[in-house]
């Protein structure tokens, strides 16, 4: 199957005023149509700025903004800001921001919210558009006379539903779900996963899930992908992934997901994540490596261990 | 629409608001029944004043309510004409002569002399002008003849006027006195006035056969109508009810257009940030420390009086006024909220997200503030015309202050001169500073979201 989405060495550095923060350093990765892929990580593992770094959502204090990105077989980094604006944001890729529970305008009502990419991109009359959103919100599953409510008035599961239903009103190829159920409850965490699930069938779509919460993101996942330090230390199929982690980072994340009544110790990593703006050199995981050993302080390769599985580690060169 | 509504009936919950609202509807009212009734072009030339405008008013008389108030029967303006209040007789002399005797016969009972007394000829003649004196027969039966003059050219409208108040030969008779004091008071008690029957004769001699004449004889009183009179004889009233419109379209329009232009601004250059916004903010330093009325002034002295030009500065000094700083502060917090972000990235373009995501933002703060902000422009005008750089043309509150203040009114008792155009600003700045704490305590909880 032709790739979605192709990203080829991405870098986005933000300039602060301690130095420059690598936050994704040279991230390469192919995603196939009608794929789920998971990104999982530690907090400042770059994840979000990824995704961010496609959207072209940059800060002012950008330092550096390179690579390739080809979405659909278009080069997406020979658009100049107006094009992309155009052709690439919600005609391609939608996104659903990080705590998107704030993602609606407080003083919009949340169906002209939802409508916004319609009239924006579709140059919709209003009740067109609108006509629209309910069919939206029925798809996700919000009551088609939440149309005419403040975003105040809804709940917190509804809002994130809104939320995604704006994310799907333009029928995009790929969407990008920045922790999509954080800060939600269980139920309608497993509420919003399905419905995701569901909607990914019926329209099929790429969806690209950004999460702290490996379990749930398991019902959802095709492929995944581990993020450390700005750079990806493990890609590969989700069943891969979840059974059998190969990285040493993989398999401690894994270990730190807890099980229902089993009577295991939750494990950790010590330490934390290096600093972004002064990374250790060679492997960025070695600090905190149980398995580090004499090779580690040069920089490891991208090792194909077959399967369309990719691990940076000296361990399986 | 119906958020509209909704904080109007919010509004009425409160008794400032109600009392602000009711005045300015009076205002309004008042603003429109004004330039209904006074078109512009009638307005500004009654401003003007010109040559008989004003003829037939005293000069700097009180309202005329101010009998109500007072004891003593102030006198209002009497214009007797001949053809109403007076017995014509014609009498043949010589050939072509005739003589014609007019006499007025009327009665005074009010407790203060006229102002002035003036003698209004209405001749109709080819050539020979008529001849005319006049004999003035008191209550008391003095009796005095003077004014012994040809009616020589006539203004305009074919009246010649003649001025009793500076007959040279009752001026030197009366001596201390004026000559209404002398015509209208008791001999003995120089201060009261000798309340009775006037009789007024006037002897015309006419030297064409079909020449004729019209006399009206004016007392004039010591109040005028609703407002008083100025120095000009003017009625205050056009001033007071043109002001009206001046001072609310003046206000508003100061206040929308430096809200507006500065939100935007403001809004620009906290969105785009870099050097649009350090320009905007130097510029904003920069404004602060000029000060705004000398500006004015040297644009009212250099360039143009008008009330346009004026307020065309006032915009654009205003546009970067510092206000544009608090508008920027919250557009600061506001630019990095989430749903900007998501805004962004569903690609709504900078304009879209300036003035439907950023600016609506700020409305509960506008509105109060702009409300607010009206009195304080009308106040600029009327102190700009205070220092003379009222509008030439319109009459404004400001401009009849001006008036006031130049003629020295509150020194010489004309107090109603200063008060009344005084009485109207205040009740103006009340009534929208009324609404605007109102509206304050509405909007601001609301503020405190953001």
């Amino acid at each position: 199957m032709e790739a979605l989405l192709k990203v080829e060495d991405l870098k986005l550095y933000f300039r602060t005023t301690k130095g420059v923060v690598q936050a994704v350093d040279g991230v390469s990765f192919e995603l196939a149509s009608h794929t789920a892929m998971v990104i999982v990580g530690e907090s400042g593992c770059g994840k979000s700025s990824l995704a961010k770094a496609i959207l072209r959502l940059l800060p002012r204090n950008t330092h550096t903004y390179t690579g390739k990105i080809y979405i659909d077989g278009i080069d997406v980094m020979s658009l100049n800001d107006e094009q992309f604006r155009r052709q690439i944001r919600w005609q391609k890729i939608s996104y659903v921001a990080q705590a998107a529970m704030n993602a609606l305008n407080p003083v919009i009502k949340v169906g002209f919210q939802v409508a916004e990419p319609l009239l924006i991109h579709r140059r919709m009359r209003k009740e067109e558009a609108l006509k629209k959103v309910v069919e939206a919100f029925q798809i996700v599953g919000v009551p088609t006379d939440f149309v005419d409510r403040y975003p105040f008035e809804l709940s917190g599961g509804m809002r994130q539903r809104a939320v995604i239903a704006m994310a799907l009103v333009t029928n995009p190829k790929l969407v990008i779900l920045d922790e999509p159920t954080s800060a939600l409850d269980v139920l309608t965490q497993a509420n919003i996963m399905n419905a995701l699930k569901r909607i990914k069938e019926e329209f099929e779509l790429t969806y690209i899930l950004i999460t702290h919460d490996i379990a749930t993101s398991s019902e959802l996942a095709e492929k995944a992908m581990v993020m450390y330090a700005g750079q990806i230390v493990e890609l590969g199929n989700a069943g891969h992934f979840y059974l059998e982690p190969l990285h040493p980072y993989s398999q401690k994340l894994m270990a730190s997901v807890p099980t229902l009544r089993e009577d295991k110790e939750l494990d950790f990593i010590p330490g934390q994540p290096p600093s972004l703006i002064n990374p250790p050199a060679g492997c960025r995981f070695a600090p905190r490596c149980p398995q580090r050993f004499s090779i580690c302080d040069r920089e490891p390769p991208m090792v194909d261990c077959g399967d369309g599985r990719k691990i940076k580690c000296h361990l399986y060169t | 629409m119906k958020q509209l509504r909704e904080t109007f009936q919010e509004l009425t919950r409160f008794k400032s608001a109600l009392v602000g609202l009711g005045i300015l509807a009076v205002i309004v009212a008042l603003a429109i029944y004004t330039v209904i009734t006074i078109p512009y072009g009638k307005a500004v030339r009654l401003w003007r004043g010109g040559e008989d405008m004003w003829r037939y008013n005293p000069v700097n008389a009180k309202p005329a309510w101010i009998n109500y108030f007072t004891p003593r029967k102030l006198p209002q303006t009497r214009v007797l004409r001949s053809e109403e209040h007076a017995q014509m007789e014609e009498e043949t002399v010589g050939k072509t002569s005739r003589k014609v005797t007019i006499t007025y016969q009327f009665r005074y009972t009010a407790d203060l002399p006229p102002s002035e007394l003036a003698l209004v000829y209405k001749p109709a003649f080819k050539k020979k002008r008529p001849l005319v004196s006049v004999t003035w027969v008191t209550p008391d039966g003095r009796e005095y003849t003077f004014g012994r003059i040809t009616v020589k050219s006539v203004s305009v409208h074919g009246r010649y006027w003649y001025s009793i108040s500076r007959d040279q030969k009752l001026v030197q008779l009366f001596g201390t006195q004026n000559v209404e004091e002398g015509l209208f008071c008791r001999v003995d008690d120089m201060k009261r006035v000798q309340k009775g029957d006037h009789r007024v004769v006037i002897t015309a001699y006419l030297f064409e056969p079909d020449a004729s004449i019209e006399t009206e004889l004016v007392l004039y009183g010591t109040v005028h109508g609703l407002a008083g009179t100025d120095h000009l004889r003017r009625d205050i009233m056009v001033g007071l009810l043109w002001g009206t419109p001046v001072a609310l379209s003046f206000g508003l329009a100061a206040a929308l257009g430096t809200m507006i232009t500065s939100v935007i601004i403001a809004a620009l250059g906290a969105w785009f940030g870099g050097y649009a916004d350090s320009l905007v903010q130097r510029l904003t330093e920069i404004r602060m420390i000029i000060p705004t009325l000398p500006i004015l002034i040297m644009v009212g002295m250099f360039f143009s009086k008008s009330i346009w030009a004026i307020l065309a500065t006032l915009l654009v000094l205003n546009i970067i006024e510092s206000s544009v700083k608090n508008y920027r502060a919250i557009f600061l917090q506001e630019k990095n909220a989430p749903y900007i972000e998501a805004a962004r990235s569903y690609g709504a373009g900078h304009m879209r997200i300036i003035f439907r995501y950023l600016i609506p933002r700020v409305i509960p703060w506008l509105i109060p503030s702009f409300v607010l902000a009206v009195p304080s422009y009308v106040f600029l005008e009327a102190a700009l015309a205070v220092l003379g750089l009222g509008d030439p043309v319109l009459p404004t509150w400001g401009k009849v202050l001006s008036d006031a203040y130049g003629r020295g009114a509150l020194f010489q008792g004309h107090y109603y001169w200063v008060l009344e155009p005084a009485f109207m600003l205040m009740v103006t700045g009340f009534g929208f500073t009324m609404i605007g704490h109102a509206l304050d305590r509405i909007f601001n909880p609301r503020l405190r979201e953001i």
